[in-house]
C-alpha cells in the first residue's frame, strides 16, 4: 500500500496537475479572503465555507486519473497481479489524493495566521471549521476515487464526480425546501449539515464517525466495482 | 510447479477457455501456442490472478490462486501482452516502484534492480522516461518488471512481439537462460520461436488443448502420414505407377525435375509403415536407380496448421 501511495504522490508532483490545482485553489481562496483584510473582519469561517464550495470543482480533477488511467494504460494488470490486495491498492491511491488535498489545505493556514497576527482571537470555531473542511474534503475525494473507478475515460470521471458532488451539495437546500420528514432524512444524509456544526465550533464525535463511515463506504464500493469488473470481463 | 485442472472461462455466452488441463514442471520452459484469440492470454491472466476463472483450479507451487492469491502472486512474474508501464516515469523509478510493490526487501532492492537492468540490457537507459523509449526497449522494461522480486515462475505473453529480428534473437536467448533458474510459460503465435526456446509445447485452439508434446515429437508423430523425398532416374509416369503399387503408400507426387530424366517425388505413406526398403527393391527391380532418399519431417508450422484446420473441420 505504501508503495502505491508514494508512487501516486510522486506522479502528482512530477506532473503539472498538483501545481495547477493547488495554485488555482490558493488563487480562488485568496480572492475570497482579501475582503476580510479590507473590511477588518476577523471571521475566517465564512471563507472556509466558500473553500468547501471550491472543492466541488477541484476534487473531481484531482481524482479523475487515479484509477481510470491505470485501466486505460493497462497498468491495472501490474497492480492486481502484485501481492497487494485490492483494498490496499484503492486505499493507497485514495490517501495519495488526500495527501495533495492536505498540502493544499495546509497552505491556507496562512490566512488565519495573518488574521491572528493582526489581533484576531484564536477560537475553537476556527479549529472546528478546519476539521470540518478536511473531513468534507476527505469525503469528496472518496466520491472522486469511486467515480474514477467506473470508467477509463478521465473526462467521464470528472463529470460523474462533479455531478455526484453537486447533488450532495444541493441536498441541503432541497431538504430546506422540502420540510418535515423528508427534510429530516435528507439532513441526516447531508455532508454539509454536519459541516455547519463544525463551522459553528461544535466538535462532536458523531459527525467524525459519519464522515469516516462515508469515506469507508465509497472505498468499499470502489473495491467492489473493480472486483466486479474482474469477474465479468478480461 | 504449476497445475491447471479443468480450467474454464466464460465471457457471457462465449467460452474463451474450455476445460484446460496441464502441468508445468519446475525449471521447464513451456510454450503456449495458438492462433490469435485461442485463449492464450485469458489462460495466462487466470494463472496470474488478474481475472478469476469460471470453473477449475490453478495451483502454483502448491497454492491455489483463488484461496491463496497472495502466495501465488508473490511467486509469479508476469509480462502481459501490453507491458504494464507508467509512461511518465523513468525506467529506474518504475522498476523501483515495482520492487516496492512486490515487497522486495530494502537491503537487496538496489542490487536487484541493477542486476535485472543488466540482464535485459537497459542499464544505459535507466534515467530515460519510459514514454521516450522504443517499442523494443519498452518490451525489455516490461520483462525487467517481471523479473523483479526473483519469482520462481515467469509468465510471458508474447514476449517478442514488436521487436526487430536481432532483438528477438537476444530475448529468446535471455528466456532460455532464464529457464535454468525459473519455470517459464511463454505464449506465442510464432512457431519457430516456440521450437527454438521451449522444451514442451501446448497447442491451444478455440479454448481447447489440441496437442501437448515436445517440439521434436510433435514433428515426428503428429502428421497422419510419414513422408519421404526421393529422387529417381526414370520416366515419370512409370516411376509413379511402380511406387503406387507398394503396400502402404497413400500418395505420390512428382515435385521437380532435377536433371534430365531425374525427378524428385514426395511420397506419403501410413504412419507405421516404413516403405524405404520396399521402395528400394521395387525401383531396383524396375531398373530405376534411386539417387537420393530422405525422410521429410513435418515442420511445426504444418502440424500447427493441420491441427488448427482439422479442428475447424470437426467443428
Amino acid at each position: 500500500m505504501s508503495a502505491i501511495f508514494w508512487k501516486e504522490v510522486k506522479s502528482y508532483f512530477y506532473s503539472p496537475i498538483a501545481y495547477i490545482l493547488i495554485g488555482l485553489f490558493i488563487l480562488l481562496t485568496s480572492i475570497f479572503f482579501w475582503p476580510r483584510l479590507i473590511y477588518r473582519s476577523a471571521d475566517f469561517n465564512g471563507v472556509l465555507g466558500t473553500m468547501g464550495f471550491i472543492l466541488l470543482f477541484i476534487v473531481p480533477v484531482l481524482t479523475m486519473r487515479i484509477l481510470a488511467e491505470d485501466r486505460k494504460n493497462g497498468t491495472e494488470v501490474l497492480l492486481i497481479t502484485s501481492p497487494v490486495n485490492l483494498t490496499g491498492i484503492v486505499l493507497g491511491k485514495y490517501l495519495a489524493s488526500l495527501f495533495v488535498f492536505l498540502v493544499m489545505t495546509a497552505i491556507t493556514f496562512i490566512y488565519p495566521i495573518i488574521l491572528i497576527a493582526f489581533g484576531a482571537p484564536f477560537t475553537t470555531q476556527l479549529v472546528g471549521g478546519y476539521a470540518g473542511f478536511i473531513l468534507l474534503g476527505a469525503s469528496f475525494i472518496s466520491v472522486g476515487v469511486f467515480a474514477s473507478s467506473l470508467t477509463e475515460n478521465q473526462v467521464v470521471a470528472v463529470v460523474i464526480s462533479f455531478v455526484s458532488l453537486l447533488i450532495m451539495w444541493i441536498t441541503d437546500y432541497i431538504s430546506g425546501l422540502a420540510g418535515g420528514f423528508v427534510s429530516k432524512v435528507l439532513n441526516w444524509f447531508s455532508l454539509l449539515s454536519r459541516y455547519e456544526d463544525f463551522n459553528k465550533g461544535i466538535l462532536g464525535l458523531s459527525p467524525v464517525v459519519y464522515y469516516i463511515s462515508f469515506v469507508s463506504v465509497f472505498i468499499f464500493l470502489t473495491v467492489r466495482v473493480i472486483e466486479k469488473r474482474r469477474w465479468s470481463q478480461g | 510447479m504449476i497445475e491447471i485442472k479443468n480450467l474454464t472461462k466464460n465471457y457471457g455466452q462465449i467460452k474463451a477457455v474450455k476445460n484446460l488441463n496441464f502441468t508445468v514442471e519446475k525449471g521447464e520452459i513451456l510454450g503456449f501456442l495458438g492462433p490469435n484469440g485461442a485463449g492464450k492470454s485469458t489462460t495466462m491472466n487466470i494463472i496470474t490472478g488478474y481475472i478469476p476463472s469460471t470453473e477449475g483450479t490453478v495451483k502454483v507451487c502448491g497454492y491455489d490462486i483463488m484461496e491463496n492469491p497472495r502466495e501465488v502472486k508473490k511467486r509469479i512474474g508476469y509480462l502481459p501482452e501490453n507491458p504494464p508501464l507508467y509512461l511518465d516515469m523513468t525506467v529506474i523509478d518504475y522498476l523501483s516502484f515495482v520492487a516496492d510493490l512486490k515487497m522486495v526487501p530494502k537491503k537487496v532492492k538496489k542490487s536487484q534492480i541493477k542486476d535485472v537492468m543488466e540482464l535485459v540490457k537497459i542499464t544505459d537507459h535507466r534515467n530515460r522516461l519510459v514514454k521516450n523509449l522504443s517499442k523494443g526497449y519498452r518490451q525489455r522494461v516490461g520483462l525487467a518488471q517481471a523479473l523483479i522480486g526473483n519469482p520462481e515462475v515467469l509468465i510471458l505473453d508474447e514476449p517478442t512481439i514488436g521487436l526487430d529480428p536481432k532483438q528477438i534473437i537476444e530475448i529468446r536467448k535471455l528466456i532460455k537462460a532464464l529457464g535454468k533458474h525459473h519455470t517459464v510459460i511463454l505464449s506465442s503465435h510464432i512457431l519457430p520461436e516456440v521450437s527454438a526456446v521451449c522444451e514442451r509445447v501446448v497447442i491451444i485452439n478455440k479454448g481447447e488443448i489440441a496437442a501437448v508434446d515436445t517440439p521434436e515429437n510433435l514433428s515426428k508423430n503428429f502428421g497422419a502420414a510419414s513422408r519421404l523425398s526421393v529422387s529417381i532416374a526414370g520416366p515419370r509416369n512409370s516411376v509413379v505407377g511402380h511406387i503406387r503399387e507398394i503396400y502402404g503408400v497413400k500418395y505420390v507426387e512428382p515435385a521437380a525435375e532435377k536433371e534430365k530424366e531425374v525427378t524428385s517425388y514426395i511420397v506419403e505413406s501410413d504412419k507405421d509403415v516404413d516403405i524405404r526398403r520396399p521402395l528400394f527393391f521395387a525401383m531396383a527391380k524396375a531398373g530405376y536407380p534411386i539417387l537420393e532418399l530422405r525422410p521429410v519431417s513435418m515442420s511445426l508450422e504444418e502440424i500447427f496448421l493441420q491441427i488448427v484446420t482439422e479442428e475447424k473441420e470437426v467443428g
